[in-house]
C-alpha cells in the first residue's frame, strides 16, 4: 500500500484530503464525521463578524458537469463560532486531524477583527476567503480581483494572528500568479486555489435563472481543469504549498491536482454523490493509482506534471 | 438531457383538497425510481423553493398545508398550472415484515399513504394511526381507509377517535395487528416518542424526521439532526437529514 502521509506547513496528515470550506457547514459533528470517514484535514465554513442567514432557495443545483451554489455565507458569527470550532478541535485532535478555520469579512479591518476572534479557538490555520463569488450586491468586488486588494488583506490578517494563513483566490482573474506572488510578499504561509468559479444556470421553461441569487459558484467536474490550469501556473511560480481545491472526485483527480504541484487536495462537491464516504473512496482510489504506477509516497507524484 | 438534479416542471392535474388548510397536488406525470418516504424539492420561480415528501408516483402527487408564503402559493395553484420539480432525494422507509403499523402525525401522514400503498399491492396487512388537533386537521383518512387499512385516530380535543396523543392508540393497535415494523412521520416530539415505546417493545421502527433543507444534495449541512437527538436514538451523530434521511432507522 502507498504511503499517503503528507507534511504540510509543520504539520503532519495522514492524506492530503482536506474537506473544503463550505462543505457541510461549522458543526463539530459533521466536521468529525467526516475526519472518521478519512478527511485527512478539515476546513470549517466561512465565519464573519456577525451571524447570517445566507440567500433564499434555490441556493444549489447538481447538473451534469457539477454542482452550481449561492448559499450566501450562512454562519452563525465569529463569537459563536469560536466555541464550535472549539469542540470541533477537540474532536479532530483526538485524530490527529488539522482544523482549518475559514474565515470572510467586508473590509480589510474586519479581515483583522474577525481572525484575531477566531484565533482565539487555537485553528492550525486560517483559510482567509477572499473569493467568495456570491456575495458582490452586498460586498462588491472580491479582495480576490486583484493583487493589491489581496495584499492588503493578507498584510492585515498576518499582523492580526500568528498562526499559519492560507489566502483562498479566485480563478476568474488574469493573472492569477501576480496575486499569488503578492500575497506570498505579505507573509502568507499557504494558497488555497481555487474557490468556485461565478456561473449561472438557466431554466428555459421558467425562462429565469434557476438559482434565486441568479448566480452562483460552480465546481465539481466542470471546475476541475480550470482548477488545475491555476494551481500549475501558481506552483511553477511562487514557492508556497498548496490546497489544491476544484472538482477533485476521485484518485486520478487527486493524483493530477498534486502532479499539478499541490500539496493537500481540497475535496468539497465530490461528498454531494456519496456523502462524506466520498473521503474513504477517494484515498483508496488514490493508494491503488499509486500502487499500479508505483509511486510510493505522494511527494514523488508531487509538481511532476509541470517539470 | 434530464439530470437527477435538475429541475423537470410537472403541470397540475388536480389539486384534491385534504383539510381545511391541506392540499394534494396530483401531477399530471409519473416519477420513477421513488421509494415511499423519499421527497422532492418543488420550485415556483421568482418564488421559491421547499422539500416536500412524496405522495403518490404514479403519477407524482405531494401534499402541501399551507403554513407559509410558498406554500400558500402552492396552494392557490390551479389544475394545468406548472410546478418545477426535481428529485426524487434522500433515503426513504423501507417495508420490512409483512404487517406494518404506520404513525403519522398532523401532515406526517402524507407520505405515509405511498408506503401503505406500495405494502397494500404487495397483499400486506397494514394499520394506520392518525393523530391531530382537532377533527378537521386529520388528512387522507379515507384515502387509507379505501385502501383497505385498519385505521386508528386520535386527536387531542377528542373531536374523533380517541382524545390525546396518537401515541395513545398504538397499545391496541400492538394487540390487534401484532406489527412487525413501525414506521412514522410527524413532529419530532412524537418520534421520540415511538423511539421509546418502540425500544420498549423492542419493535424495529423507521422514523421520517423533517428539517429545514438547503441544497438538498447533502452539501451545505443546514438540515444536520442534532447531535442530541442522534444519541438519544442511538444512531451516529453527523446524520444528514436530506441525504442520509429523511428516514432514520433505529
Amino acid at each position: 500500500m502507498a504511503n499517503l502521509e503528507v507534511d504540510f506547513l509543520g504539520m503532519h496528515l495522514k492524506n492530503p484530503f482536506v474537506l473544503a470550506s463550505g462543505i457541510l457547514g461549522t458543526s463539530p459533528s459533521l466536521m468529525e464525521r467526516c475526519a472518521l470517514e478519512g478527511a485527512g484535514g478539515i476546513t470549517s465554513k466561512s465565519c464573519g463578524a456577525e451571524p447570517r442567514v445566507g440567500h433564499a432557495n434555490p441556493v444549489a443545483i447538481a447538473w451534469e458537469g457539477g454542482v452550481i451554489n449561492a448559499i450566501g455565507l450562512t454562519n452563525p458569527g465569529a463569537g459563536e463560532e469560536v466555541d464550535l470550532l472549539r469542540k470541533t478541535k477537540k474532536r479532530l485532535a483526538a485524530m490527529h486531524v488539522p482544523l482549518f478555520a475559514s474565515i470572510f469579512a467586508p473590509t480589510v479591518t474586519q479581515f483583522g477583527e474577525v481572525a484575531r476572534i477566531i484565533a482565539e479557538a487555537e485553528p492550525d490555520l486560517i483559510e482567509v476567503n477572499i473569493s467568495c463569488p456570491n456575495v458582490g450586491s452586498e460586498f462588491g468586488t472580491p479582495f480576490s480581483a486583484s493583487a493589491s486588494s489581496a495584499a492588503e488583506v493578507t498584510r492585515e490578517v498576518r499582523r492580526s494572528v500568528g498562526l499559519p494563513i492560507s489566502i483562498k483566490l479566485a480563478p476568474n482573474v488574469p493573472n492569477i500568479v501576480e496575486i499569488a506572488r503578492a500575497v506570498a510578499e505579505e507573509g502568507a504561509d499557504a494558497i488555497t486555489a481555487v474557490n468556485t468559479m461565478p456561473a449561472m444556470l438557466i431554466d428555459a421553461f421558467a425562462a429565469a435563472p434557476v438559482l434565486k441569487n441568479r448566480t452562483g459558484g460552480l465546481s465539481g467536474p466542470a471546475l476541475k481543469p480550470v482548477a488545475l490550469r491555476c494551481v500549475a501556473e501558481i506552483a511553477s511560480r511562487v514557492k508556497l504549498p498548496i490546497i489544491g481545491t476544484g472538482g477533485i472526485s476521485s484518485g486520478v483527480d487527486a493524483a493530477e491536482m498534486i502532479m499539478a504541484g499541490a500539496t493537500l487536495v481540497g475535496v468539497g462537491s465530490a461528498v454531494w454523490r456519496d456523502g462524506p464516504a466520498a473521503f474513504g473512496r477517494i484515498g483508496r482510489d488514490l493508494s491503488g493509482f499509486m500502487d499500479q504506477e508505483r509511486y510510493n509516497r505522494i511527494k514523488a507524484m508531487r509538481g511532476k506534471a509541470i517539470q | 438531457m434530464k439530470h437527477e438534479g435538475l429541475f423537470t416542471p410537472y403541470r397540475i392535474a388536480e389539486a384534491r383538497i385534504e383539510n381545511r388548510i391541506t392540499r394534494t397536488l396530483i401531477f399530471d406525470a409519473p416519477m420513477e425510481g421513488i421509494q415511499p418516504g423519499q421527497y422532492v424539492m418543488a420550485w415556483l420561480p421568482g418564488c421559491g423553493e421547499k422539500p416536500f415528501s412524496i405522495s403518490g408516483d404514479e403519477p407524482l402527487a405531494i401534499t402541501v398545508a399551507d403554513v407559509g408564503s410558498f406554500s400558500h402559493a402552492l396552494t392557490q395553484l390551479e389544475q394545468g398550472d406548472p410546478v418545477w420539480i426535481r428529485g426524487p432525494f434522500g433515503v426513504g422507509f423501507s417495508l420490512s415484515g409483512e404487517r406494518h403499523l404506520l404513525v403519522g402525525g398532523g401532515y406526517g401522514a402524507a407520505p405515509l399513504s405511498l408506503l401503505a400503498r406500495c405494502a397494500m399491492e404487495k397483499g400486506h396487512t397494514v394499520a394506520v394511526a392518525l393523530g391531530a388537533k382537532t377533527e378537521s386537521d386529520l388528512m387522507l383518512v379515507s384515502i387509507f381507509r379505501k385502501m383497505g387499512c385498519q385505521v386508528y385516530l386520535a386527536t387531542e380535543d377528542g373531536s374523533v377517535g380517541v382524545k390525546g396523543l396518537v401515541t395513545g392508540v398504538l397499545e391496541k393497535a400492538f394487540v390487534e395487528i401484532n406489527p412487525e415494523t413501525l414506521y412514522a412521520c410527524g413532529p419530532n416530539p412524537m418520534l421520540m416518542r415511538l423511539a421509546r415505546i418502540t425500544r420498549e417493545e423492542n419493535l424495529p421502527v423507521q422514523l421520517s424526521f423533517e428539517a429545514l433543507i438547503r441544497c438538498g444534495v447533502g452539501l451545505c449541512g443546514s438540515c444536520e439532526l442534532p447531535e442530541a437527538v442522534c444519541l438519544k436514538l442511538g444512531i451516529r451523530p453527523g446524520f444528514l437529514i436530506c441525504h442520509d434521511g429523511p428516514v432514520v432507522r433505529v
